[in-house]
């Protein structure tokens, strides 16, 4: 093939995907331009955002390549079955992971912005809002993965395909909504 | 293969890597934070950093699953000529080009109708526009570079590739956007 045929193949095969992936990150955007009272109420806030946004896409992707792996393998069941040991212990290895993933970040961020002596909030409050979000923003994307991929695999489509943009699409935007939630939580009215 | 579906199984595999992961991410946040004031300020920016960070990733994981792809068939040959290889880049530096001036101008609309566009539209278009065609040119440099080290070390690019590759892009999305910002703000 010649390059122009590669290239013309790849970029149709990529542009649907990555077109609706940019959807969700301006979303995601929109919420973070939302939330700026609630950066300047919680100094560091905005160093934890990319590491709290990654860590949703690494755990969330991992799982939905999981359950889509077990789903070829004919190891999972494609219905939620909350007594299948097999999707307990994927949900729970995801929730469990996320959230230590999340704590490390904030505890990690607040020690780097105290040593170079940038202003930060609380160690505590930073811990428990990336603690909330993570638990909250968790849970919906445990829902939304389960489902989508359960629901696209009965109906013919391959969870391969859907688990990528599913989570880049659906991550961020949950991932900075319950962030916006979780300082309100633990800082009150902002 | 069968893999181990326990949580103790689960976490051994994944979590050393996330952690690592994760203290590259606040590398990445330290750089956003450190023109905070500047992204408080003009909202329209604020706007650009997920999707900017996201559609960095995601161009080099499409680029990286692509050669990986290619790579298990035997395709791949790390040869400038290569047709394979020649246009899969032209592709992903095309994606860019093309995608990052909308990106934008949604960016800058997102802002206005929520109320905090302060930058003209032509600004935000530029920095993003200017972002997105670095970021093509580093993410495919990177992900040639991560590929070409996976088949050197004989690692399955799958386990390795996509990983680095997202995250990295991931940082030097920040880092682009950044120098983008003090380039034309």
């Amino acid at each position: 093939m010649s390059v122009r045929r590669v290239a013309v193949d790849a970029y149709r095969e990529a542009a649907p995907a990555l077109a609706a992936s940019v959807v969700g990150g301006l979303f995601a955007g929109a919420v973070l331009g939302g939330m700026r009272a609630q950066l300047r109420a919680v100094e560091g806030l905005l160093v934890l955002v990319p590491a709290l946004l990654a860590t949703r896409g690494n755990v969330y992707g991992a799982f939905g390549a999981r359950l889509a792996t077990g789903l070829h393998q004919g190891v999972v069941e494609p219905r939620v079955d909350v007594g299948d040991r097999r999707l307990r212990a994927g949900v729970a290895a995801a929730m469990g992971n996320g959230l230590l993933a999340s704590g490390f970040a904030a505890v990690v961020a607040f020690v780097v912005l105290a040593v170079l002596g940038r202003p930060v909030a609380g160690l505590g409050t930073l811990v428990a809002v990336a603690l909330i979000a993570g638990l909250l923003s968790g849970i919906a994307l445990t829902v939304a993965v389960v489902a989508v991929v359960f629901a696209g695999y009965r109906r013919g489509h391959n969870p391969d395909t859907i688990v990528g943009p599913l989570v880049t699409t659906t991550g961020d935007v949950f991932g900075l909504a319950f962030l916006v939630l979780a300082v309100r939580v633990v800082v009150g009215g902002v | 293969m069968h893999r181990e579906w326990t949580v103790a199984a689960i976490t051994r595999a994944t979590l050393p890597v996330l952690l690592a992961l994760t203290v590259v991410e606040v590398g990445s946040g330290l750089v956003l934070g450190s023109f905070e004031a500047t992204l408080l300020r003009y909202p329209s920016l604020l706007v650009l950093v997920p999707v900017t960070i996201g559609t960095a990733g995601n161009l080099g994981s499409i680029l990286a699953s692509r050669l990986s792809t290619a790579f298990h068939l035997g395709t791949l040959s790390f040869d400038p000529a290569d047709d394979d290889l020649a246009g899969n880049v032209v592709a992903t530096v095309t994606l860019a080009v093309t995608l990052f001036p909308v990106v934008g101008a949604g960016a800058w609309l997102l802002a206005a109708v929520t109320g905090g566009a302060i930058l003209s539209p032509g600004t935000v278009v530029a920095v993003a526009a200017v972002s997105g065609a670095a970021l093509a040119v580093l993410a495919v440099a990177v992900t040639l570079a991560a590929t070409y080290a996976a088949y050197r070390f004989e690692l399955d690019p799958d386990d390795v590739v996509i990983p680095v590759v997202t995250n990295v892009c991931d940082v030097l999305g920040v880092l682009v956007l950044f120098g983008a910002v003090q380039l034309l703000v």
